[in-house]
């Protein structure tokens, strides 16, 4: 008989998040793949600036955290003091594909060892709701009040699709966590991305589209179906770079 | 002793970090300390090290905070320009409590400035380096062999009280020749307990972290930091006189200012005039006693500096203006002459200590 536990790379502190917020979803499936993996004792994450700075307290492992946009910086010199360590970044995307964008392309491009798990949710959470370099065209934020206009600030930033192109860059999932068969997808990703790690293949992303009921001003269950309407044709899932797969060939 | 070597300063640090432990360096090509990074790309992979060249200051600093984290020994370097970037790391280092070693071979500002020697970081060395409440020890080397020593020390220093050292050189330290003892005897090792080397499921997980939501807590841990900052004051200070027992007149001057205040000195002695030096090593924590002390003594103080008068609001703190403090200055990467520090003195005899 199977008994629902919880993962032991979580540690007991209750989770902060807002009620219906999907970083509780990804926090799991990032502690179910370093246990399953047995990983735990020798990974070290970095947290990152956002609603999510506070996985320092969550995850039950060793982790620092890291300056807005600086994670993979950050988790270059955990990784390059001692290649045994398993190192991930746990980033959303004001970090990761704004302030970060140079710290983000150019670890891809020295296909540095380390997973990044990239929430996308299109919004800056933790500072109120502005916009993000994700939110989408006409998307309301507090500071795209009237919609992003485009012809003003210009588009998102799809960063698969953009570190696809970066020789370096080992492995990008996009995946999400609208429902239970997109959840199982996100797992087997999130942990093939801690498995490449760990066989020394470099550089391994998962950007997860996530939810942010309360900036988007939703309750969670039409969150998900704005997320399924509004987000996944802008950013398609799927694999976007595979070099394990190439490999195999 | 080891027999001395012939070395440029910037090579002579860099080789001396290896020998104090280091194996992991972070760096950014920017004149004039880019040999630094040269050499640690020859070297390090020698010694089984890392020399990685970053795609920013910023993200150096940041792989710099990732090694220390782990509770290796890890350093950086750049110059001015590049040390503005830095900034955000520095403040980072500070708040986490993590030791490491930053070298600054300043250069003329502000902005892109020129690319000769400078002291015109004294300030953002020992006041500014960042956002919030926090210090750096601040080692000022006058020689290649001040360098080698004390980038030793400031490894030393780092680990002991977990915090950043900076080597404040200037263009000329780094880039001028001279011989050199490497050797430094023994290298203290510390305990790092805080370090993050993997809870290999044995302990509770170490957290490395500058954010602290409670502000009782964060006002205790700036408390309890200035605390430590309060004991390297007592007991780090390191400088050196030259011919104060019966000085009238005292220079203070740093790096190459102190290099070419002693050739005034000692002209401005065959003329008749009693003028002697204090030369701060540690520019934080400042020689404050001694100064202050010398104060009761001369009449007047001359602060020689390659900026617009840093270091001279210092001296006057010290001395608590009980005399007179003349600047002797020049900037953009213009060098004072011995000419300039001698007027200086004479000004200062001219004065005769008055107001
Ligand atoms: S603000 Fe949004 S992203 Fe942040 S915890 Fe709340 S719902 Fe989640």
């Amino acid at each position: 008989m199977t008994v629902f536990e919880k993962p032991q790379a979580l540690t007991e502190a209750p989770l902060h998040y807002c009620p219906g917020c999907t970083h509780g979803i990804i926090h799991r499936l990032v502690a179910e793949a370093i246990d399953e993996l047995g990983i735990r004792g020798r990974t070290i994450g970095v947290a990152s600036v956002g609603c999510s700075v506070f996985s320092y307290n969550y995850f039950n492992c060793d982790m620092v955290q890291a300056a807005h946009g600086r994670a993979p910086a950050v988790a270059t010199g955990v990784k390059r003091s001692d290649p045994n360590n398993i190192v991930f970044t746990y980033q959303g995307d004001g970090d990761l594909a704004a302030i970060g964008t140079a710290e983000t392309v150019h670890s891809a491009g020295r296909r540095e060892n380390i997973t990044v798990i990239f929430v996308n949710n299109a919004i800056y959470g933790m500072t109120g709701g502005q916009m993000a370099p994700t939110t989408l065209p006409g998307q309301v934020t507090q500071t795209s009040p009237y919609g992003r206009d485009v012809t003003k600030v210009g588009y998102p930033i799809k960063v698969c699709e953009l570190l696809s192109n970066v020789d370096g860059a080992a492995y990008l999932e996009r995946v999400a966590v609208n429902n239970v068969q997109n959840i199982k997808k996100a797992k087997k990703a999130i942990k093939k991305a801690f498995q490449n790690q760990i066989e020394g293949k470099g550089f391994s992303l998962i950007e997860v589209v996530s939810t942010c009921p309360t900036n988007w001003g939703m309750a969670p269950d039409k969150a998900l179906n704005w997320l399924e309407e509004n987000m996944l044709p802008y950013y398609p899932l799927g694999v976007y770079k595979d070099i394990t797969a190439e490999e195999e060939k | 002793m080891a027999d001395k070597v012939l070395m440029k300063g910037n090579e002579a640090l860099a080789e001396a970090a290896i020998m104090a432990g280091c194996r992991h360096y972070f760096g950014y090509p920017i004149t004039p300390q880019t040999e630094v990074a040269a050499y640690m790309s020859k070297r390090m992979p020698k010694v089984d090290g890392v020399f990685l060249q970053a795609e920013s200051e910023i993200a150096a600093i940041n792989m710099v905070i990732g090694v220390s984290s782990t509770g290796k020994r890890v350093m950086t370097s750049s110059s001015s320009p590049g040390i503005s970037l830095k900034s955000e790391g520095l403040s980072y280092l500070a708040g986490c409590d993590l030791p490491a070693l930053v070298v600054n071979v300043q250069r003329g500002g502000p902005g892109l400035g020129g690319i000769q020697p400078s002291q015109s970081d004294y300030f953002h060395a020992t006041r500014g380096a960042g956002h919030g409440d926090f210090h750096m020890i601040v080692l000022a080397p006058n020689s290649v062999q001040e360098m080698v020593n004390l980038t030793f020390k400031g490894f030393d220093l780092a680990d002991k009280y977990r915090m950043t050292s900076m080597l404040l050189a200037d263009g000329t330290m780094g880039q001028m020749m001279e011989p050199v003892s490497l050797d430094q005897g023994v290298v203290n090792t510390y305990e790092k307990p805080w370090a993050l080397t993997g809870t290999k499921c044995e302990r509770k997980p170490n957290i490395v972290n500058s954010l602290l939501m409670d502000p009782e807590t964060l006002e205790r841990l700036n408390f309890e930091r200035f605390e430590r900052y309060a004991q390297i004051e007592r007991d780090e200070v390191m400088y050196e006189e030259y011919l104060m027992d019966d000085a009238e007149y005292c220079v203070v001057a740093f790096g190459v200012a102190a290099r070419v205040s002693k050739n005034a000195i000692d002209e401005a002695r065959n003329n008749g005039i009693k003028v002697g030096m204090i030369r701060p090593i540690t520019l934080w924590p400042f020689p404050k006693a001694v100064l202050n002390a010398a104060a009761d003594k001369v009449k007047a103080f001359i602060s020689v500096e390659l900026s617009m008068g840093q270091m001279v609001e210092d001296v006057e703190l010290a001395t608590r203006c009980k005399k007179p403090v003349l600047l002797c200055n020049r900037v953009g990467g213009m060098i004072p002459t011995t000419k300039n520090v001698l007027d200086s003195i004479n000004k200062a005899v001219e004065i005769g200590g008055a107001e």
